[in-house]
């Protein structure tokens, strides 16, 4: 690093710790902001990059570690304490009030009023606009906020930010809906908040972008610090393995997974077979352009890139649970007409969750209720359930898959994360599925769970089903899949199989400059 | 961002002004839609029944309206928060009973001791909201009970029913300007001051913002538990004032009032335009809302053939289309 | 940050605290409760513990525990159906006006209003997306005004089978609550054994998996709300049988509060995810209890309204607790 400047850093966090329940998100990270400083914070996702976010603009307290802003100490007890200090956060959701005019959400709480302290409506207006103009926003400041576009709401948020004394201004993912034109604006005006001498601390997994704005980086991986710097030191490829943890001088051959790692080996995968799953040119705006999948019987396809690039909503697209705006999906041979959760059932497509709380837990109902959730039709009889059948299919998985509880009728959300995802497992094995999709099976899990996971999802595919594997994970998912297809922005980047499905492969695939 | 996820630029444009005239139009229907009804109401029932138009008939109609109407401006701050007062038929009802009962003492304790209890019973249920953060339905529910308990504690179960005693009392809710009820006078005063408070007060935006998006708002420095009391004890006072200037008109607190006059109001509101989810509103259309459904009802009365069921008929059918209208219009919105 | 839950709650199980105390509440509160209030009246009420005292109570409380089984299900959804004091009474207009075809017509027809009824707003919940609160809302008063258009005052008939229907008994069981237990009963089996009740609760429970596993999510809503419709027709007919007259502007009126609060105070969460059938049963008879137990210390029903308002916000206060811990 360069000789420190007199000025204390902007915010300086020293061993910052933060514990979850059985979880600890920060483990001893400290961060530094200069002023005029566009800094990158990356990681892959639980890597603890939202929780320090979180930490910074006052919405959780650190356990332990020390907070400075300016040279003084902080202790935020509320996001609104961090605004005070000058800390602003422009959210991925925005965080402002959709159905307010521009104008309002601009100057809520600081809206000009005349002598009777009415809201002087004028001025207002013409505030407003005086406000936006820097940001090349030109609209009628009248109308809701929630009729313009994502790109002209995130300047009205960063507007308000900057206006309301921001000194340190943190963007999460500000350029993911945004048009390729608007991304220049924002980057225009980036440009001119670190000339004011703001400082920016920038949140994104697009390489590009995190290249043209940030002067350092600050990477994390599993709670902690990974490295720290001038990202001009880094390249690309350099930093991709920092975030995936994957040093490119060591890149092992020896597996620490329970994937056997051959790849593409002749009894499976053959070109001949029909594909348990093809999907042509999946489209859905703003996810994902022109994606096509093919997977046959008794093949691991792996679907890498890094969070965000579209890994997720691809197998969600599949599944039926987004709607598709071009592209077509076929199962076993037989085309599905608009997809949906309960089509893409029936065809025998079983989705397993990245968030598996959200969307795939229930947590009030029993294992045994959670298990014959997606297979109650061949589990019951003119609407009647066979309690006989249920106690035989849950016997079944609950022994295949090593489930541990006290008995299954513990309510699934007391169970941990990786009994709750061989339970999730259970309920798509028990409907017969042809085709796996698994978004990040092995996350949040622990090392035990994990391997038997793993195990699991080469035995089902020796079985011939196939399977669609989405990991951050290199190693698993180099040594799980015989393919491995790498998205990056929403697109095909790179399709790798036989012996080109190696961990360096992947990473320079990822890291490789987009062709535009 | 990548080649694929392009859209013709003139397409787009294209797009963008059809949505945006879409939108206007959605817009007016939203905001004036109650308003339109009403004023074609009106023509038709000036035409097809003679009396209608007369001034007798019209000022029967506003001062009949004007007790639902205090209450809907109230109700209008609630909803636009993403809230519900259900207890305010039974607010009402305890606001007579109590003006009536203290009108012994003077008008301006008959006033007085009903805005400062139902005030209060705001209060509590409001902070009980903003605090516990229980569904404000249930605990209005509960107080819809609770202040129809007070209200039939304090009159001996309903037995009792006090006689106004004060003439100046009687008079705030029997005097007439102009031909109109001082009530109606009231009424309109309110609306104006409402609409001061929602459109240009900081409290206005601050309701606003806490209906839109709860979690912005909060960020944005909105004091959220102090604003969810304060429309909370807003829709108290108007209650308990309405209810006492019924009573004045009534010279008597009449026990049994007020039982389903929430639905009413919240019919009122929402066909007015406010969206139930919050977020979204006008106390304009709150009085076109109310003028209209009173509208409906005194025309009813006018056929004479008909009973005044037909009314509950024709604002359910209202209330049914106007959700439906307001879910398929945020729809398109969100849509575009 | 994914597991909240994976930490086993040691610190909920080694101590009596605040929480567990309240979720106990929840759980069993409503049986102490009655249990309770039985006690208080075999010692300091006379007349007690006869069965005449016994079977009146049963027959007045039979038709709120039908509408509550029925609000307890759509409550499951996360949902709430307002519109059944409503229903109750076009049932009743719909039971007089038919009457002429027959009793068993006359039956088929109310019941076949309560269906259609739950049907418009289940439609309007689960395919337009309306809150259940306003969908059920306009129903609550368009329905009235129909019944109070369909029959305008107060009708009172005399039709033997519906006499026999309203005040008979077998074995000195009134029908009325004969049909309230079996309701029950289905209602149990139907939560218990049928792939309906098991999606219901997974709905209620969360939404998005259950889209995600392929469940009807429209399909099941829709039809809450029609059962929920048919049981208040139901006890709208019960109802007018036990009084042998059609009261459209009364029957039923705020009916939707005491359903309300007996599933409430019964333990099912308003967060929906959970269904409590006999814990329904037994909210429907504490506040029937209180009730009879209040008059018949000669306390005003003032008092009453009051100890309801305070329970639903203690009911409601502890399924609170359960759902933030």
């Amino acid at each position: 690093m360069a000789a420190p400047p007199p000025d204390p850093p902007l915010i300086q966090a020293t061993g910052i710790v933060k514990r979850f329940p059985g979880v600890l998100a920060l483990d001893g990270v400290s961060f530094e902001l200069r002023a005029g400083q566009a800094h990158a914070l990356v990681g892959e996702n639980g890597a603890g990059k939202s929780t320090l976010l979180k930490v910074l603009t006052g919405v959780y307290r650190p356990d332990a570690g020390e907070l400075r802003v300016a040279g003084a100490p902080a202790a935020f007890g509320s996001p609104v304490d961090a605004q005070r200090a000058g800390v602003q956060a422009i959210h991925q959701e925005i965080g402002l009030v959709p159905l307010m005019s521009v104008a309002r959400n601009l100057l809520l709480g600081r809206e000009p009023r005349t002598r009777l302290g009415l809201i002087d409506v004028r001025a207002l207006h013409r505030r407003a606009e005086e406000l936006l103009r820097p940001y090349g926003v030109e609209v009628d400041v009248r109308r809701p906020l929630r009729s313009f576009g994502v790109g002209t709401q995130q300047m009205v948020a960063l507007a308000r930010a900057v206006s309301v004394d921001a000194r340190v201004v943190v963007m999460d993912e500000p350029t993911s809906s945004l048009e390729p034109r608007e991304v220049d604006t924002l980057f225009g005006v980036i440009g001119g908040l670190l000339e004011q001498g703001i400082a920016v601390v920038y949140v994104s997994h697009r390489m590009d972008e995190l290249f043209r704005v940030c002067e350092s980086v600050t990477v994390l991986r599993d709670g902690r610090l990974v490295h720290t710097g001038p990202l001009a030191d880094l390249d690309r490829l350099r930093l991709v393995s920092l975030m995936l943890g994957r040093d490119m001088a060591e890149v092992r051959a020896e597996g620490l997974t329970r994937f056997s790692g051959e790849h593409g080996s002749g009894d499976h995968g053959r070109a001949a077979d029909t594909p348990v799953l093809e999907a042509r040119g999946l489209t859905v705006r703003h996810r994902i352009a022109d994606v096509s999948v093919t997977v046959r019987p008794g093949e691991v396809v792996g679907l890498g890139g890094l969070l965000g690039s579209g890994r997720t909503e691809t197998a969600k697209a599949i599944a039926g649970a987004l709607p598709l705006d071009a592209g077509t999906v076929a199962v076993a041979g037989r085309a599905l007409r608009r997809p949906t959760a309960a089509s893409t059932t029936r065809a025998g497509v079983a989705l397993l969750p990245e968030d598996r709380k959200a969307e795939g837990i229930v947590p009030a109902l029993s294992i045994r209720e959670n298990i014959a959730l997606a297979a109650l039709p061949a589990l019951s009889r003119a609407g009647l359930v066979s309690d006989a059948r249920i106690d035989r299919v849950v016997d079944v998985f609950m022994k295949r898959l090593r489930i541990k509880a006290s008995s299954v009728h513990q309510p699934a959300g007391e169970l941990s994360g990786g009994n709750q995802q061989k339970v999730l497992l259970a309920r798509w094995l028990a409907t017969g599925p042809k085709v796996l999709l698994l978004d990040e099976p092995t996350r949040g899990i622990d090392v035990g769970a994990k391997a038997e996971v793993q195990a699991l999802i080469e035995e089902l595919a020796g079985e011939g089903l196939g399977v669609l594997l989405i990991s951050s994970d290199l190693e698993e998912l180099v040594e799980g899949s015989d393919r491995v297809l790498v998205l990056r922005d929403g697109a095909v980047a790179a399709e790798l199989s036989g012996g080109e499905v190696t961990e360096h492969g992947v990473l320079a695939a990822i890291a490789a400059e987009g062709e535009d | 961002m990548t080649s694929a996820t392009t859209v013709p630029p003139a397409a787009d444009a294209a797009a963008a002004g059809g949505r945006a005239r879409a939108e206007r139009a959605g817009h007016l229907l939203q905001q004036h839609g109650a308003l339109i009804v009403l004023v074609l109401v009106g023509a038709v029932s000036a035409v097809a029944f003679p009396d209608f138009a007369g001034g007798a008939n019209l000022a029967n109609l506003a001062v009949a309206a004007s007790f639902t109407a205090m209450i809907a401006v109230g109700m209008t701050f609630v909803i636009i928060t993403g809230g519900i007062d259900l207890s305010v038929g039974s607010q009402f009802a305890l606001g007579g009973v109590l003006a009536a009962w203290a009108s012994q003492y003077g008008w301006v304790p008959a006033l007085l001791l009903p805005l400062a209890v139902c005030g209060t019973f705001g209060l509590v249920q409001g902070t009980i909201i903003a605090r516990t953060g229980m569904a404000p339905f249930i605990v209005t529910l509960a107080g819809l009970l609770g202040a129809r308990g007070l209200m039939l504690a304090i009159s001996d179960e309903g037995a009792d029913t006090y006689l106004v005693k004060s003439a100046a009392f009687a008079r705030l809710g029997q005097g007439t300007l102009l031909g109109l009820a001082y009530p109606v006078y009231a009424a309109l005063a309110l609306f104006a001051l409402g609409g001061l408070l929602l459109r240009r007060a900081r409290f206005g935006q601050y309701v606003f913002a806490l209906g839109g998006a709860a979690d912005s708002a909060r960020l944005m420095g909105v004091p959220v538990a102090r604003v969810t009391a304060a429309v909370y004890v807003l829709t108290g006072l108007l209650a308990g004032l309405a209810g006492a200037l019924n009573a004045a008109r009534l010279s008597s607190g009449v026990t049994i009032l007020g039982t389903g006059m929430e639905l009413d109001v919240i019919a009122a509101v929402v066909i007015g335009g406010t969206l139930l989810t919050g977020g979204a509103g006008a106390l304009s259309g709150t009085l076109a809302g109310v003028l209209l459904l009173g509208v409906i009802q005194n025309v009813i009365n006018q056929i004479g053939s008909l009973t005044s069921a037909y009314q509950q008929v024709v604002s359910g059918a209202f209330l049914a289309v106007v959700v439906v209208v307001q879910r398929y219009l945020s729809r398109v919105q969100r849509l575009s | 940050m994914a597991d909240v839950k994976a930490a086993p709650a040691a610190p909920a199980r080694t101590g009596w605290d605040r929480s567990r105390a309240l979720s106990w509440l929840q759980d069993y509160g409503v049986y102490a409760s009655v249990a309770l209030l039985l006690v208080f009246n075999a010692v300091f009420t006379p007349h007690y513990l006869e069965a005449g005292n016994f079977r009146t109570q049963l027959v007045q409380v039979a038709p709120i525990v039908i509408v509550s089984l029925g609000m307890a299900l759509v409550i499951g959804t996360e949902g709430v159906d307002l519109s059944v004091g409503s229903v109750m009474s076009l049932s009743a207009a719909m039971l007089t006006l038919y009457l002429g075809y027959g009793l068993v017509p006359a039956l088929l027809v109310a019941l076949l209003g309560g269906a259609a009824s739950g049907a418009v707003g289940g439609a309007m919940v689960a395919f337009l997306g309306v809150q259940p609160i306003v969908a059920t809302l306009a129903l609550l008063v368009g329905l009235r005004g129909l019944a109070n258009v369909l029959v305008p005052q107060l009708k009172e008939f005399r039709d033997p089978g519906l006499l026999e229907l309203g005040g008979g008994s077998v074995g000195g069981v009134p029908y009325v609550v004969l049909v309230a237990a079996a309701v029950t009963v289905a209602v149990g089996f139907a939560m218990r054994r049928t792939t309906f009740g098991r999606r219901l609760v997974a709905i209620g429970g969360n939404r998005r998996a259950g889209e995600l596993s392929g469940l009807p999510v429209k399909r099941v809503l829709v039809l809450v709300y029609v059962v929920s419709g048919v049981l208040a027709a139901l006890a709208g007919v019960l109802s007018t049988a036990r009084i042998q007259a059609a009261d459209p502007t009364s029957l039923g009126l705020l009916m939707e509060l005491s359903a309300i609060t007996a599933v409430v105070v019964g333990g099912t969460p308003l967060t929906g995810g959970r269904v409590r059938v006999a814990g329904t049963v037994m909210g429907a008879l504490l506040m029937q209890l209180l009730t009879s137990t209040l008059t018949k210390h000669d306390l005003p029903s003032s008092w009453t309204q009051m100890v309801q308002a305070v329970i639903i916000l203690g009911a409601v206060y502890a399924a609170r607790q359960r759902v933030t811990r």
